[in-house]
């Protein structure tokens, strides 16, 4: 039993958690660009490891579930209707067998995740689910969703709300909160001191802390190019290439700074003029072409720390969603 | 071994050691040698090493700030400490022999490259399958082996128009560097020749045919053994 791909969306893939420990090999880490909205969803379906879900970009896919299905929506949420009921996000629905889930742009946001019930089942590659479509690994080897793919659901899983299964949509009553998702622009992102910081010539650096940048069309799971402001460093730097990570800002000749993100290269030769806070990795992953930002200096504690208080609070909400799910059935 | 290391903290859970700033086979034996200590040493840590420098990504919940010594500077205590240990005994490099048929269609640019090295294609192939080679590190594509050695006769840029599809275990030269390129993939680098063995293989016990620090040796072979290793190397 699957769910067929009616129509792939603008580009819809596979994601886990990523692929790690695999970086001396050239594998990169790929996995969900919204790690966030990705447990979440996870998390409103009962699902509580690594599960893939359905990551798509600004417009979602169109699905047909051959059997019933508990599904959750979280991250940005597109239009979603399923024969003419519409759909909330940020709480789990439960879909009768036959249903055709029609997703379609996003008022916000820029990737939404779609989680099943017992996960999707796809073989993992190097321990992970995740699709890395710049290395072609991954779920329908290392590519994006086309018309007529079939996404495999977990067949031993038992998934149903309770009780007999409904002829029609159920939505529960309940749902999380999406507001911190969806912040005014320009959204400030915390930058950690790079390798090159103190190479850029003074008006460039008091421009990357201080000036908003426009995310560029220029903008796919590797990485997004900034436009406003050109950066220049004091003078040329040859380099040699080291490892880059998600998060790595790079500056290429042409003075446009580069944000490398979930399917970053494992190296990278240009000059790296910051290093973005893990925190904020997924709220960049969130803006979407012609949206702005900007950046703030921070230090390694203050990154760190606040890694630590997002992780926490993440943590306590998963446990308060099992919970709940728990004394509803 | 060694001079010590410059360290960088690179991001909340890694650090940046790196031994030198150029592309060059002494300090990429540094590097490796480092990589292999810590391996030994400091269980727990991912190491990626690349020409001159070693990236380790590590769980600071691991390392907990402790007087007043942040996660990243105990690494380093830790790292520079096991780096200056003296090696109990010293493992000898891995070898790994690639077949490789040299021109014709495996090797469009191999006629290229002999003319612009003022070399006849047979003494490129000779001084290619001469030296010993370091895979310095692995990048750009899963499996992809950057090549330290190569013969500086040999040196030749990088083509102005990359191809589109570069086919799978092609061997290349792109600058001072050779390299094999594990899948199809675009480039820019010169073809000279073809490997019938795969090198990157994600149903494998070990996905890549080869490993940073690596040495690594070209065999000329013929049309007829190409096909029957390649052959064999079809699943």
């Amino acid at each position: 039993m699957s769910i067929e791909v009616l129509k792939p969306g603008l580009l819809s893939s596979l994601q886990d958690g990523g692929r790690t420990g695999q970086a001396a090999l050239g594998v990169g880490h790929a996995g969900a660009m919204d790690v966030p909205a990705w447990r979440l969803a996870n998390a409103l379906v009962g699902n509580t490891g690594d599960e893939a879900a359905l990551e798509f970009t600004l417009i979602g896919p169109t699905l047909r579930f051959e059997r019933a299905a508990t599904i959750a929506l979280c991250g940005a949420i597109p239009t979603a209707e399923v024969d003419g009921h519409a759909l909330p996000g940020w709480t789990r629905c439960r879909l009768p067998a036959g249903s055709v889930l029609r997703l379609g742009g996003m008022a916000q946001g820029c990737r939404g995740y779609l989680a099943v019930g017992g996960g999707f089942a796809a073989t993992p590659v190097l321990g992970s689910r995740s699709t890395d479509l710049h290395a072609g690994l991954g779920p329908f080897g290392g590519r994006a969703l086309r018309e007529g793919d079939r996404l495999e659901l977990d067949p031993h899983h038992a998934d149903s709300l309770h009780g007999t299964p409904q002829p029609q949509v159920q939505a529960q009553p309940w749902s999380l909160d999406p507001r911190a998702w969806f912040e005014p622009e320009p959204i400030a992102l915390a930058l950690l001191p790079g390798t090159h910081t103190d190479r850029l010539e003074a008006a460039s650096q008091s421009m990357l802390h201080g000036q908003t940048f426009r995310l560029s069309k220029d903008a796919n799971r590797t990485a997004c190019r900034l436009d406003g402001h050109r950066l220049d460093l004091q003078q040329p730097l040859e380099l040699i290439s080291e490892a880059v990570l998600p998060g790595t800002v790079q500056l290429p000749p042409s003075g446009q700074p580069i944000v490398l993100l979930a399917e970053a290269p494992v190296t990278g030769g240009y000059p790296r003029i910051g290093q973005l806070a893990a925190v904020d990795l997924p709220r960049l992953a969130q803006r979407r072409p012609g949206d702005t930002v900007c950046f703030h200096a921070c230090t390694l504690e203050e990154a760190q720390q606040r890694l630590a208080e997002h992780r926490d609070r993440l943590e306590r909400l998963l446990a308060a969603i099992a919970r709940r799910l728990a004394a509803a059935s | 071994m060694s001079s010590t290391p410059q360290c960088e903290a690179m991001a909340e859970d890694a650090l940046l050691l790196r031994f030198g700033d150029a592309i060059d086979v002494a300090i990429n034996a540094q590097v490796h040698a480092a990589a292999r200590r810590l391996h030994a040493r400091c269980p727990g840590l991912e190491i990626v090493p690349a020409y001159a420098s070693l990236l380790l990504r590590f769980d600071p919940a691991q390392w907990p700030a402790r007087e007043g010594r942040s996660p990243h500077e105990q690494l380093i205590d830790t790292v520079l400490a096991a780096l200056q240990q003296a090696d109990q005994e010293r493992e000898a490099d891995r070898q790994v022999d690639i077949p490789v048929l040299y021109g014709g269609e495996c090797g469009p640019d191999l006629a290229e490259v002999a003319i612009l090295t003022a070399l006849s294609v047979e003494q490129v192939i000779a001084r290619h399958a001469a030296a010993s080679y370091r895979v310095a590190m692995l990048g750009f594509a899963p499996g992809f082996p950057y090549l330290l050695g190569l013969d500086p006769g040999l040196a030749t840029p990088r083509r102005h128009d990359p191809r589109q599809r570069v086919p799978a275990g092609s061997v290349a030269i792109g600058g001072s560097q050779t390299g094999i390129y594990p899948a199809e993939l675009p480039g820019g680098w010169r073809l000279i020749g073809r490997t019938p063995l795969r090198l990157f293989h994600v149903d494998a016990p070990t996905p890549s045919l080869l490993r940073p620090g690596d040495r690594v040796r070209f065999q000329p072979i013929d049309a007829a053994t190409f096909e029957r290793l390649a052959g064999a190397a079809t699943p």
